[in-house]
């Protein structure tokens, strides 16, 4: 195994890095693959979470880097899925706590036992950032269909490019169809125009997110979830299976989604 | 024996020479050459270096027919013999090239144009472009890059950023673009913003008019603002 490294972030903070990280983790570790999700936002962490598992921390990353644990140690396993472990930041520290040539490090010593490396990125472009795609082959960024998330992708691919970590591939959450269609929403073509990277999903606004966010429980896991049903989708398409998108226009009404995932949800 | 003939192009026409020997054999081995490739020569104006043969006139008309019947001009010949310098000064040859004079422009068919600096990348947003000349994107400026030129600003797609032409004052600087909907454009010292725009986006240009910034549909049969600089 030689684990692909990929780098979740977004440039502007509370556009869903962190739930997308534990979701795709869960989605990929669903088609039995072996994913170690890393958090990276030291001083400021969530992925625990967002994935349940905040109970189970005894060390963090920050440990591993100085020492005083072995990367297995820091490794918690998931409560649901065998092949999913969690390396969780510190929230005592901060950025400054890890440096991009020990990302670097932590990675090649994980690569050769794991399929997938998910890091989840701080927001910003600062010394976080640096650390969060030290070590990343590719990175998925998470965007919303509004101005400003946009604009700050935009700078994050440009970030990207000048680290020669390619353009990555886009994720655009909290896509709300009813506002895309009154005009209210930025259309995933006007986004995809602007951004022109490949786009690797696309998420609908759900309240089930929030809950199984709440509850540590990853939409991913629930079947009847849309949100979940998108996010599964990610996996299947980083997994090279030619799943296909909803219309990009915005004119796709609700019931032919529904009809559709009730539709995919039966073939598998 | 044939005897070498070397051709080169200068700026006055094809300058001919040649190689050891007698100009008996010369002259059958330059027609022999010509002939070799005829339209090469066609239309050609040629300067003989004639070095120390002694030609009289009657060789001198033979040569020039023998040139005229190819298609070629012969005005010059160039040389070390006094017999053969008299002999084409009394055909009417020049027999020297003329002294260029440096202060003559030569024909303006080659222009020098002025600084420009080209950049075949999309600039996203935190990228900028400073440049004391022209910049030319090929490629598109998304919102929140920033163009600040000295000259003009020529954008290969969609110009969504802040783009600033003329910096340094020159007024006649223009900004155009495939889809011109910038941030904000400013041309020397006058600021504009992009108003909503209706319709499919066509190539615009956008210049200072009396006073006001202007911005225009391309036009293929409208004489486009004077650029300076060039």
């Amino acid at each position: 195994m030689t684990a692909k490294v990929m780098t979740v972030t977004s440039g502007k903070g509370g556009v869903g890095k962190t739930t997308a990280t534990a979701n795709i983790g869960v989605a990929l570790a669903l088609l039995g693959q072996k994913v170690v999700c890393i958090d990276s936002d030291i001083g400021l962490r969530n992925l625990d979470v967002v994935m349940g598992l905040e109970n189970r921390i005894v060390y963090d990353l920050v440990d591993v880097v100085e020492g005083r644990a072995r990367l297995r140690q820091a490794m918690i396993k998931d409560k649901r899925l065998p092949d999913l472990y969690l390396i969780p930041a510190a929230q005592t520290r901060d950025k400054t706590a890890i440096s991009p040539s020990d990302m670097v490090r932590i990675c090649d010593e994980l690569r050769p036992e794991t399929d997938w490396i998910l890091i989840d990125s701080p927001a910003g472009i600062e010394r976080g950032f640096r650390n969060a795609i030290a070590a990343s082959d590719t990175a998925i960024i998470v965007t919303n269909p509004e101005v400003s998330a946009v604009r700050d992708a935009d700078r994050i691919i440009g970030l990207l490019e000048a680290e020669e970590k390619g353009p990555g591939k886009l994720v655009i959450n909290r896509i709300k169809p009813e506002l895309v269609e009154r005009g209210d929403m930025l259309a995933t073509a006007d986004i995809l125009e602007i951004l022109a990277v490949d786009l690797l999903g696309l998420i609908p606004e759900d309240e089930s997110v929030l809950i199984s966010t709440n509850r540590g429980n990853p939409a991913a896991l629930d079947p009847k979830s849309k949100a979940g049903q998108a996010f599964r989708d990610i996996a299947g398409r980083l997994m090279g299976e030619p799943v296909p998108f909803p219309p990009l226009d915005g004119t796709d009404s609700l019931r032919k989604r529904l009809a559709r995932l009730m539709h995919r949800g039966g073939e598998s | 024996m044939p005897v070498e003939v070397n051709v080169k192009g200068i700026h006055e026409g094809l300058l001919i020479s040649f190689g050891e020997g007698s100009w008996e054999e010369a002259f059958p081995s330059l027609l022999s050459h010509l002939d070799s490739k005829p339209d090469f020569f066609l239309g050609a104006n040629a300067i003989v270096q004639l070095g120390a043969f002694p030609l009289q006139a009657t060789d001198l008309a033979r040569l020039r027919s023998a040139l005229a019947d190819r298609g070629m001009g012969l005005r010059t010949v160039l040389s070390q013999s006094p017999v053969t310098v008299s002999a084409a000064k009394n055909l009417g040859l020049e027999v020297a090239l003329p002294v260029r004079d440096a202060r003559e422009t030569p024909l303006d068919t080659e222009l020098t144009g002025s600084d420009a600096i080209l950049l075949h990348q999309t600039l996203r947003s935190g990228n900028s472009v400073h440049f004391p000349g022209h910049v030319t994107i090929l490629g598109d400026v998304n919102p929140g890059a920033e163009i600040v030129a000295g000259g003009s600003v020529f954008v290969w797609g969609h110009l969504r950023g802040t783009v600033h032409a003329g910096a340094e004052g020159d007024d006649h600087s223009v900004v155009c673009a495939l889809d011109l909907s910038p941030m904000q454009l400013r041309i020397a010292g006058y600021v504009a913003t992009s108003p909503p725009r209706s319709g499919s986006s066509r190539p615009e240009i956008a210049s200072l008019r009396d006073g006001r910034l202007v911005a225009e549909t391309w036009n293929p049969k409208e004489k486009p603002p004077t650029l300076t600089g060039g």
